[in-house]
């Protein structure tokens, strides 16, 4: 069966959605001190990216960025093996006591977030970690939730949801492919 | 057996393909950042063991290879020739198999035999990194050489590199040809006739008699020990002959028509092959290839280890 493909968001819904999410994390942290916003290689750097910027128009302050890649944190280098591309790691910031905003594209299985958990942990102790996604497709397999959601999917175990951003591919979409459609 | 896009075993450059070497340094470049944390440490190989099996003296080689391990979270184990019961006589086949069967995963060898690391890959099923055996080859010497010249020059492509000094017996200068000519640099090396190799030329690789024309052509010049019993063998007259014509001097360096990257992967011989402010001066590199040589060890460990196909597959299903 050839696997089907159908749009979620387009690229206006997503930039409808990302502002939403901006605004969203200042309303919970009642502002934007001590907030930093850490994206997760690849396309949740990108996202965190422009949510910072926004946050930034709107308030008129910094938002200090990172980025995170979890790849050697993962749990599966026994079975599935080497990533074959190790993303950088940017953390300028300390972030003890601070208040970081991990952003990703999708949250699913939460493995990467258990990851992303274990590597903050090596670089500080933040005053708390909030979670910023732009898609939970649900089919958690550890207890792990957001506390921002940009929009919620039930997808199929099949089917697979591709964020698409503009800068590495040349548009923003949000994808749902194969599995039941959609 | 697991088998990585490197396959079981690194034992030399020579049958690398590019793109398996550009992988490694590709890798490398994100572990630099890990040695600048607060907390060295990934739990990437938590729970592997690691022998450093160590035949031939060595500091920089096994320190670099113990922190790339330790910085992975691997299990290490150290073992020197010396109160070992290799000085008992033990072979070295017998030595790598009673380690393996205390379950180990990976192993580490200095040998001063070259083809040693091969003969000991083909017997044990653990992968087999080599440290450096005899006169063949010292990869992850070469990558680190490879790694630091990237980063300084942007591209190899095209870029001259001359390698300077007692090519014949190094193992580092091969591991640096064939690494250098796979990613497309243009080759030279320098040194008395007596310690370069016959018919080098037919590699592609330029020879430069004198070192003032090395100066003059190259971008980069990696610098090589003198092995000081080389003198004893009848190589080269003496060491002031050799360092008056071979030497890398401040004086001769600054006749130089462009900037140069020096290299040297020591332990050097200060005022022999290289000058002690050519070393410490201002186009030395020789402390980057240090560290580079720990982010580049653990590309290579990471890059081995795991991926069992069939768990994979049992996963997926």
């Amino acid at each position: 069966m050839p696997s089907s493909s159908s749009t979620v968001l387009n690229a206006q819904a997503v930039g409808r959605t990302l502002r939403r999410m901006a605004d969203e994390i200042v309303e919970l942290f009642d502002g934007t001190d001590g907030v930093i916003l850490i994206g997760i290689q690849r396309r949740g750097v990108q996202l965190s990216n422009r949510i910072a910027l926004l946050i930034e128009e709107r308030e008129e302050s910094k938002i200090p960025r990172g980025s995170l890649d979890i790849t050697l944190y993962r749990d599966d280098l026994q079975t599935v093996g080497p990533r074959p591309v190790v993303g950088k790691t940017e953390l300028p910031w300390s972030i003890d006591g601070k208040r970081v905003v991990i952003v990703d594209d999708v949250l699913y299985t939460g493995r990467t977030i258990r990851a992303a958990l274990d590597e903050l942990a090596d670089f500080g102790r933040p005053a708390r970690i909030a979670l910023a996604v732009l898609v939970d497709r649900g089919g958690r397999e550890l207890p792990i939730h957001a506390d921002i959601v940009g929009k919620r999917l039930d997808a199929s175990p099949k089917a697979r949801v591709d964020v698409l951003v503009e800068e590495l591919d040349g548009e923003d979409a949000v994808k749902l492919v194969g599995g039941d459609g959609a | 057996m697991t088998s990585s896009a490197l396959g079981k075993d690194l034992l030399g450059l020579e049958h690398l393909g590019a793109g398996q070497i550009r992988l490694i340094l590709d890798t490398a470049e994100p572990f630099k950042e890990i040695s600048l944390r607060a907390i060295k440490k990934v739990p990437t190989l938590r729970g592997s063991t690691i022998v450093n099996l160590f035949f031939e003296a060595s500091t920089r080689t096994r320190i670099s290879f113990e922190f790339a391990e330790k910085r992975l979270s691997a299990d290490t184990v150290n073992v020197a020739v010396s109160g070992s019961s290799v000085s008992k006589g033990e072979t070295l086949v017998d030595t790598a198999r009673n380690l393996e069967a205390m379950k180990i995963d990976m192993v580490v060898i200095r040998h001063g035999a070259s083809g040693a690391a091969r003969f000991l890959a083909e017997r044990i099923e653990s992968n087999v990194i080599n440290a450096g055996d005899g006169t063949h080859e010292h990869p992850t010497q070469g990558l680190l050489d490879l790694l630091t010249l990237r980063d300084r020059l942007g591209t190899l492509e095209g870029k001259r590199v001359c390698i300077c000094g007692d090519v014949l017996h190094s193992r580092v200068a091969r591991s640096n040809l064939w690494g250098l000519l796979k990613l497309g640099a243009e080759v030279a090396v320098c040194g008395p006739r007596s310690l370069l190799p016959n018919a080098i030329d037919e590699m592609g690789v330029t020879v430069f008699r004198r070192i003032e024309e090395a100066i003059e052509w190259a971008d980069a010049l990696n610098i090589l020990r003198l092995q000081l019993e080389r003198m004893q063998g009848g190589y080269i007259p003496s060491l002031r002959e050799y360092n008056r014509v071979f030497g890398v001097t401040r004086e001769k360096l600054d006749r130089a028509p462009r900037d140069l990257i020096i290299m040297h992967p020591g332990p050097m011989n200060r005022g022999v092959e290289i000058d002690s402010d050519v070393a410490d001066g201002p186009h030395s590199v020789i402390l980057e290839q240090v560290t580079n040589g720990v982010a580049v060890r653990m590309a290579v460990l990471y890059l081995l280890a795991g991926g069992n196909p069939e768990l994979a597959e049992a996963a997926k299903g």
